[in-house]
């Protein structure tokens, strides 16, 4: 029962930094229609950045966790989202009415350079860091101990999506940006600055990929250059089987995705949880192409 | 829009420009603090940083000089900008600079300003329209396509002449070989995405599936090259039915990342079943072809075979087995050629073709679109098993390294940058993705990321494709009748935009 | 010509398509709402409404784009044959009920040439002469053959639909006319028995109109080819076809022949608004006359 616990609990965070990066596909296709094959690159840089201002505090002798830790959030958010609205500023923009795999080839070249960009920076070697935040909290007599990074990742993902929710469903911008999804021309029309709102897209997306980025930082205590090709994947199987376009959609999915893993690995061992996972992508999009909340989609005529 | 002149004299917007650059600045700025400015480095206490803030500056700086040639290229300064943007680039080639980086990023940015500026000297304005510059292009494309037609059977003698040369030593056939390798598997995914418009992410499957049936029958069973090159050939086939048959219904760009699990899936398989497909250690010693099953090409044969050289009388020399992979290849990769050359005018090619332009017409005409995508998939990954069967055994040993997403998303790149479609923009593409590289090798770290850089480029500059222009496959009044204006020159009435607003979608 | 379809003549006593109370629903919207009618073979049926009346996606569930939420759809050829539209998937209904459509925005294969569009419309006549490709890539004279023909019967549709000159442009290029009339010859070359046509007036000018009145009277007279025709120009309409369904809000509300129709007072009703305040909520026409006094007294 505790390892079971146990399990549910590595799901369930894992699932929240899934979700956070399939929240920024979801966004993207909702409003421009295409995959942004590169947002998975944002996610490790996102990762880099918290790895990268971390290091930069200590050696300015700023050490105190709290602090540290709330630097490390705007910092990666902050910076990552400028990367954000570069790629899709350079490379999605001009391409807004060119044919569909356009986009797509060019978001496929922008990932590649990515990756490398940051390999020739930082290096190819995996990146260690010490636990910043240790400890565990002890339950049932000791009988589950779930670690606070874990608890942490899990309460500001809920944090950050009641916020997020809020910011999409309260305010004016979210409505220019839902409106701009139901019509961009017609949003136009109407005084959307559609552009904005399709940068704003793009830097929310990132800002909360980088969240994500930082978390599995947290977590794992390791990364490299590579680890946003799959991760990348993952989120989209997430973003698609929630309902591609849903946001709570894309949390739903990301959550499943990261139990089917922690389970699969818990239980079957880590060699094949990869597959498991490409498998429900291939599954679902074969019998339920439009997701568990996706609304049901007739080709038009 | 109106044409700004060269010469027409007019007060620049000095305090506008400076602004707009100095936001590009901030940006590049923003870009570049953490990840170029901080280093991440391996101490012997753990992680520590470098600063490299000079290479920060400079980069911020050269964005802000490079945003403020664009701008007066704007403003009709072209020839200032291209003699200024021409000696930076020159500058960065010269002249020694404090790092690598700094000098690729001042010849690219210089080259890139300089030809932009001289595009606008060229035409008297700032900047074409996607439409006149895609004109442009596809006037040019069907230079190259018209010109194919003599180029293609020269390149081709050409190609087998060269082994025969001086020339042709070790390293120039083996760049030859990796060279028809892609422009083999180039030309096979251009069945599934240049006709018939499904966006395979997965093609190195195929690949995987052919080199790992030899690879697997001749380890296994003893089965030569010669038999094993058809079957697997059928295996990739059958796994390329086997895939496409439930996700072919989907939707573009579904599609396309469900091929690329499918690739991955593949590869984790390679992987993690070590006892059958030796794991991520490969399979080696994988058997070379013989000359047809007749000689080998040994110095000292085994027992009840026969030496090639002593064959045909020759002096022994490893560059005959050198030669003969070159040549397979070439032919492989011509058999490739003349089935979509030929099937294109056939209804099978024609029925690709109209599903890519539009699918739901398709089968408002009683074309059975699974079958169609399915023959499609099916064929270009036979072809792709090919390739993979070929590869296994020329490289003697393979391992499930050589079969990532990265060789999926270059030999797309190779489709896609030489126009979809396109038979020669393939080769083109070949030369410029595989052969520049390999001829830059020393240049090998950047080698990947120019590669992304590149895609990106050729996509804004050319969303189509380098060479993509289609010839009707089919013509009522011959090449020079009374139609032949119409193809490529026919005025684009407010039909035509409707068309292009139907593939966008 | 006009005058003809004042008696309802019969020209075959079994229609072509009957179509039984079909409904198709799209989550809470009834788009055709138990919608039964017959077309005959040799005739031209016009099926109009104001827009959003159900037309297309009744087209649709005819040519197997949409399954039908309930209903029955039979079609009939002439030597017999029946087949029901609702059980077959949709690439069948053109290849073995010989079914064609146009498309209300139209889709032609732009990129390619007009005499390849004509040829992909004979795509299953012709995979089946090349020996599903094999016959063809050896060049057998068995496809060669069949090709020459087809060429032909494209050429024929070309010169119908005055297009012969431009065969070898892009259909992307042509004016839109143009393009309209290539839809209608490319769905001829499928050879059918049943034609489809959603609003192939649409955006022409009233002498394009006049030419594509022709060559739909010629399709159903000559080529005794049964045509289905959605279609807002009342001019058009009103020639040419020989009988008339009108749908409002997705229901079948008249059926006859033209005259019938115009002066129906349903259609009429549909097409002008309601005459007057008959279905006033009941509380507002309580005390309607009193408002109207105060009004005119206020006045
Ligand atoms: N695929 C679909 N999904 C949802 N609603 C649809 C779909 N197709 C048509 N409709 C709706 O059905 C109604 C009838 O549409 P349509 O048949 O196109 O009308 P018409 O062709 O008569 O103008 C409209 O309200 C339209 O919005
Ligand atoms: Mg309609």
């Amino acid at each position: 029962m505790d390892y079971f616990l146990q399990q549910l609990i590595n799901g369930l965070s894992l699932g929240a930094i899934y979700g956070l990066i399939a929240i920024g596909y979801t966004m993207v296709y909702g409003i421009i229609g295409m995959i942004n094959f590169a947002h998975g690159e944002i996610y490790m840089i996102g990762a880099f950045v918290a790895l990268i201002t971390f290091l930069a505090l200590g050696s300015l002798g700023i050490t105190w966790v709290p602090l540290a830790l709330l630097v490390m959030l705007a910092a990666s958010m902050l910076f990552t989202a400028v990367y954000g609205w570069t790629v899709e500023r350079i490379a999605y923009r001009p391409l807004r009415s060119s044919p569909r795999l356009a986009p797509l080839i060019s978001a496929i070249g922008m990932s590649i350079f990515l990756q490398n960009y940051v390999q020739i920076l930082q290096g190819a070697r995996s990146k260690p860091l010490q636990p910043i935040l240790t400890g565990n909290l002890t339950m049932m007599d000791g009988a589950v101990s779930v670690s606070y990074v874990r608890l942490a990742t899990i309460v500001i993902t809920v944090a950050l999506m009641y916020g997020f929710t809020q910011l999409i469903t309260r305010t004016e911008l979210g409505r220019a940006q839902r409106a701009c999804e139901q019509d961009k021309t017609m949003a136009g029309l109407l005084g959307v600055n559609v552009d904005r709102i399709i940068s704003l897209t793009f830097v929310m997306g990132a800002a909360l990929a980088a969240v994500a980025g930082m978390m599995v930082l947290l977590i794992y205590g390791v990364i490299d250059f590579y680890i946003g090709f799959l991760a990348g994947v993952k989120a989209f199987t997430a973003a698609v089987l929630g309902g591609i376009g849903s946001l709570p959609g894309a949390m739903l999915g990301g959550v499943v995705i990261g139990l089917i893993e922690a389970f699969w690995s818990g239980y079957m061992g880590s060699e094949w949880k990869d597959v498991a996972t490409f498998t429900i992508l291939v599954l679902v999009l074969i019998f339920r192409p439009t997701g568990l909340l996706g609304r049901p989609e007739i080709e038009k005529v | 829009m109106t044409a700004i002149s060269v010469s027409s004299p007019r007060a620049i917007a000095w305090p506008a420009i400076i602004k707009e650059a100095a936001l590009t600045a901030f940006v590049a700025l923003l870009l570049t603090v953490p990840l170029v400015g901080l280093r991440t480095v391996d101490r012997p206490t753990g992680l520590g940083l470098e600063t490299r803030w000079n290479e920060v500056v400079a980069a911020v700086g050269l964005v802000f000089l490079g945003r403020i040639g664009i701008c007066l290229i704007r403003e009709g300064q072209g020839v200032l900008v291209l003699v200024l943007a021409a000696a930076a680039a020159a500058a960065g080639f010269f002249i020694k600079m404090p790092t690598e980086a700094l000098r690729i990023i001042l010849i690219v940015g210089g080259a890139i300003i300089a030809i932009r500026a001289a595009m606008a000297v060229r035409t008297g304005r700032s900047k074409l329209s996607q439409a006149e510059r895609d004109k442009r292009m596809d006037r040019i494309a069907a230079k190259v396509q018209d010109a194919s037609r003599w180029l293609g059977p020269i390149g081709v003698v050409l190609a087998l002449a060269f082994p025969l040369t001086p020339l042709a030593d070790r390293q120039l056939l083996d760049i030859g070989i990796l060279l028809l390798t892609y422009v083999m598997l180039g030309w096979g995914l251009n069945i599934v995405v240049g006709l018939a418009g499904l966006l395979d992410l997965g093609y190195v499957a195929f690949y995987a599936v052919g080199a790992y049936s030899y690879a697997l029958l001749a380890h296994y069973f003893g089965l030569s090259f010669w038999l094993c090159l058809p079957l697997a050939g059928l295996l990739a086939a059958f796994s390329g039915v086997l895939l496409g048959f439930p996700v072919l219904r989907l939707r573009g760009d579904y599609f396309a990342i469900v091929t690329l699990g499918f690739g991955e899936i593949i590869r984790i398989i390679l992987v993690n079943w070590y006892q059958f497909t030796g794991g991520p250690n490969g399979i080696s010693g994988i058997p070379r072809p013989s000359f047809f099953g007749i000689a080998d090409f040994t110095r000292t044969p085994a027992e009840g075979t026969m030496a090639f050289h002593e064959m045909f009388g020759l002096e022994f020399s490893a560059l005959h087995r050198i030669i003969f992979l070159y040549y397979l290849i070439l032919v492989l990769a011509l058999v490739v050629n003349f089935f979509t050359l030929r099937v294109r005018k056939l209804p099978l090619g024609r029925a690709w073709e109209a599903l890519r332009e539009d699918d739901i017409a398709c089968a408002s005409l009683g074309i059975n679109r699974t079958n169609m995508k399915l023959a499609a998939f099916a064929i270009a990954a036979m072809f792709g098993g090919f390739a993979g069967s070929f590869f296994a055994t020329r490289q003697g040993f393979i391992s499930p390294e050589s079969f990532t997403f990265i060789e999926s998303a270059i030999i797309l790149a190779i489709v896609v940058l030489g126009g979809m479609g396109s038979q020669i923009g393939v080769v083109v593409a070949t030369l410029l993705v595989i052969g520049l590289p390999e001829a830059f090798r020393e240049l090998a770290d950047y080698r990947m990321l120019a590669f992304g850089m590149g895609m990106v480029l050729i996509m804004l500059w050319r969303p189509r494709g380098l060479l993509a222009h289609r010839d009707p496959t089919i013509l009522l009044y011959g090449r020079k009748g009374k139609g032949a204006g119409g193809p490529a020159a026919g005025t684009a009435a407010a039909g035509g935009e409707g068309i292009a607003g139907g593939r966008a979608k | 010509m006009t005058d003809l379809s004042m008696t309802p003549t019969v020209k075959n006593d079994t229609p072509l398509l009957t179509v039984e109370h079909l409904t198709m629903r799209f989550g809470g919207l009834v788009a055709v709402n138990d919608v039964s009618f017959t077309a005959r073979n040799s005739e031209i049926t016009a099926i109009i409404g104001p827009n959003g009346a159900g037309k297309t996606t009744l087209f649709n569930c005819i040519t197997g784009f949409y399954s039908p939420t309930v209903g029955r759809m039979t079609l009939r050829h002439p030597d017999g044959k029946e087949f029901l539209l609702e059980r077959m998937p949709g690439y069948r209904i053109s290849q073995q009920a010989s079914v064609a459509r146009t498309f209300q925005n139209i889709r032609l294969f732009g990129g390619m040439s007009v005499l390849e569009n004509l040829m992909v419309a004979q795509h299953n006549k012709l995979i089946k002469a090349s020996g599903f490709s094999i016959a063809g890539l050896l060049g057998l004279p068995s496809y060669t053959n069949v090709e020459r023909e087809s060429v032909e019967l494209a050429k024929y549709w070309l010169d119908r639909v005055r297009l012969l000159e431009f065969a070898d442009w892009e259909a992307g290029n042509l004016p839109y006319g143009a393009q309209r009339r290539l839809e209608i010859a490319r769905a001829m070359c499928t050879e059918p028995v049943m034609l489809c046509l959603d609003e192939p007036a649409a955006g022409l000018n009233p002498r394009e109109s006049a030419d594509l009145a022709e060559i739909l009277t010629f399709i159903r007279d000559d080529h005794k080819t049964g045509v289905l025709l959605i279609e807002h120009d009342m001019s058009v309409v009103m020639t040419i076809s020989d009988h008339v369904v009108v749908l409002d809000y997705g229901r079948k509300i008249s059926d006859g022949d033209p005259h019938f129709v115009k002066n129906d007072p349903a259609v009429i009703r549909a097409y002008l608004g309601e005459e007057e305040g008959e279905e006033l909520p009941p509380e507002i026409a309580a005390d309607l006359p009193e408002v109207a006094k105060r009004a005119e007294e206020g006045a």
